[in-house]
């Protein structure tokens, strides 16, 4: 068994392979990652069968959380197996933070959120701001701090923005689909992208290194000041999204809200209350990032 | 028929409240629920006082401070009353003699 350790954010994974090819990706691509000692997480590439560990070779995503049904991957879609191995723990199993199926970005301090469907535009759009003057934070997951586990006593500034509800930052791998990865292809070096993966269950995927400071502040959380629903492909259009649509909207696009009980109602109706939500259609990655930056100077 | 149905509210620790805009979260605590109410429902229920309370005495007491409408406004509230009791959010005390 092929073992590799790395930490995004506060989780911190184990994913073991039977093969050696998706194991050398992982540590290619997030080689600026730090390693940790404990894990939080374990995923494991197996298998299908025993004799398909060598014949047509087919990747069961396993781990501490598994969905029953879960199609197997050629192994040429290794790395597509373990991302969503380690996005699969997240969705069922994180319990620290209020987990929204959201990208997010920070500027001057402050964090921009943005959820929506597969196919929305989050992934590219993420991506895109953290080339052009924003950090990156996430693609897929932002996480909502509780406000649980804090000192009284505790007057830093990382406190006073939990205080507030901050988002925390889980940087992973952008996992770049169809249009976005031409998108990326001509603004980012070589390096920084992983295989294209023809042909996944996705369409065409292609994983891209964030940028380096995104890495380095991995642990730095940002209060929230803007949340979009972007829509990709649809005319120009901005709408305010009112705190009551928010709130459903945003019960759905967390898969540990029901779980958390009363600590996620809070965390989430402050939220609601206090971020001013827009839904965003535009055509290319261009206008949205434009809509974004407007919408983002005319916040509070 | 019977007498008039009387209900009391869940005691107020197991509801958390949080007014959003034109809607009413409502988190209900023993069960683990989010429910999303709108007018006249956090009305209603602070009508209803400690209770066990009727729909005609809460259109009494909510026609001191709403303009209720003057024929049907027992039914309506009692229609009300009945889906909360679905949700949990208040409780069947009693029937009125």
């Amino acid at each position: 068994m092929h073992e590799f350790r790395v930490r995004v954010g506060p989780a911190a994974f184990r994913v073991g392979s039977a093969w050696k090819a998706p194991i050398d990706a992982l540590r290619r691509l997030y080689g600026d990652y730090p390693e940790p000692a404990l894990v939080d997480f374990t995923v494991r590439l197996d298998p299908a069968r025993p004799w398909r560990r060598y014949v047509r070779p087919s990747v069961l995503i396993a781990g501490d959380f598994m969905l029953p049904d879960a199609a197997p991957l050629p192994l040429a879609q290794g790395l597509l197996a373990a991302e969503m191995g380690m996005n699969m723990q997240m969705a069922l199993g994180w319990r620290r933070h209020l987990l929204l199926h959201a990208g997010a970005a920070e500027k001057d301090g402050r964090a921009l959120v943005m959820t929506g469907h597969s196919g929305s535009g989050k992934s590219t759009m993420a991506a895109l701001l953290g080339e052009g003057g924003w950090r990156f934070m996430s693609d897929e997951f932002a996480l909502l701090d509780l406000g649980l586990g804090r000192r009284a006593d505790d007057k830093t500034a990382a406190a006073a923005s939990q205080e507030s509800g901050a988002i925390l930052p889980f940087p992973r791998l952008v996992s770049l689909k169809n249009e976005g990865i031409g998108a990326m292809e001509q603004r980012v070096p070589h390096w920084r992208l992983g295989p294209r993966l023809r042909g996944t269950p996705k369409g065409d995927v292609r994983h891209l290194v964030p940028p380096a400071a995104a890495i380095a502040k991995m642990d730095v959380p940002a209060a929230p000041r803007l949340i979009v629903f972007p829509r990709f492909g649809e005319a120009r259009a901005v709408r305010t999204v009112a705190p009551g649509e928010l709130f459903m909207r945003l019960t759905q696009a967390s898969t540990n809200y029901v779980a958390l009980g009363q600590a996620g109602f809070a965390a989430l109706a402050h939220f609601c209350q206090t971020v001013p939500a827009r839904a965003i259609d535009y055509r290319n990655g261009e206008e949205g990032v434009e809509l974004i930056e407007r919408l983002w100077e005319e916040a509070p | 028929m019977d007498g008039e149905l009387l209900y009391t509210r869940v005691p107020d620790e197991e509801l958390l409240w949080h007014p959003l805009g034109p809607v009413t979260l409502v988190y209900h605590v023993r069960s683990g629920i989010t429910h999303i109410v709108m007018e006249p429902v956090p009305e209603i229920l602070a009508a209803m006082g400690a209770g066990p309370i009727g729909a005609a005495a809460i259109a009494v007491n909510l026609a001191q401070r709403f303009d209720l409408p003057p024929t049907d406004a027992n039914a309506l509230i009692g229609a009300r009353l009945a889906e909360l009791e679905t949700l949990g959010l208040i409780e069947r005390a009693a029937r009125r003699a």
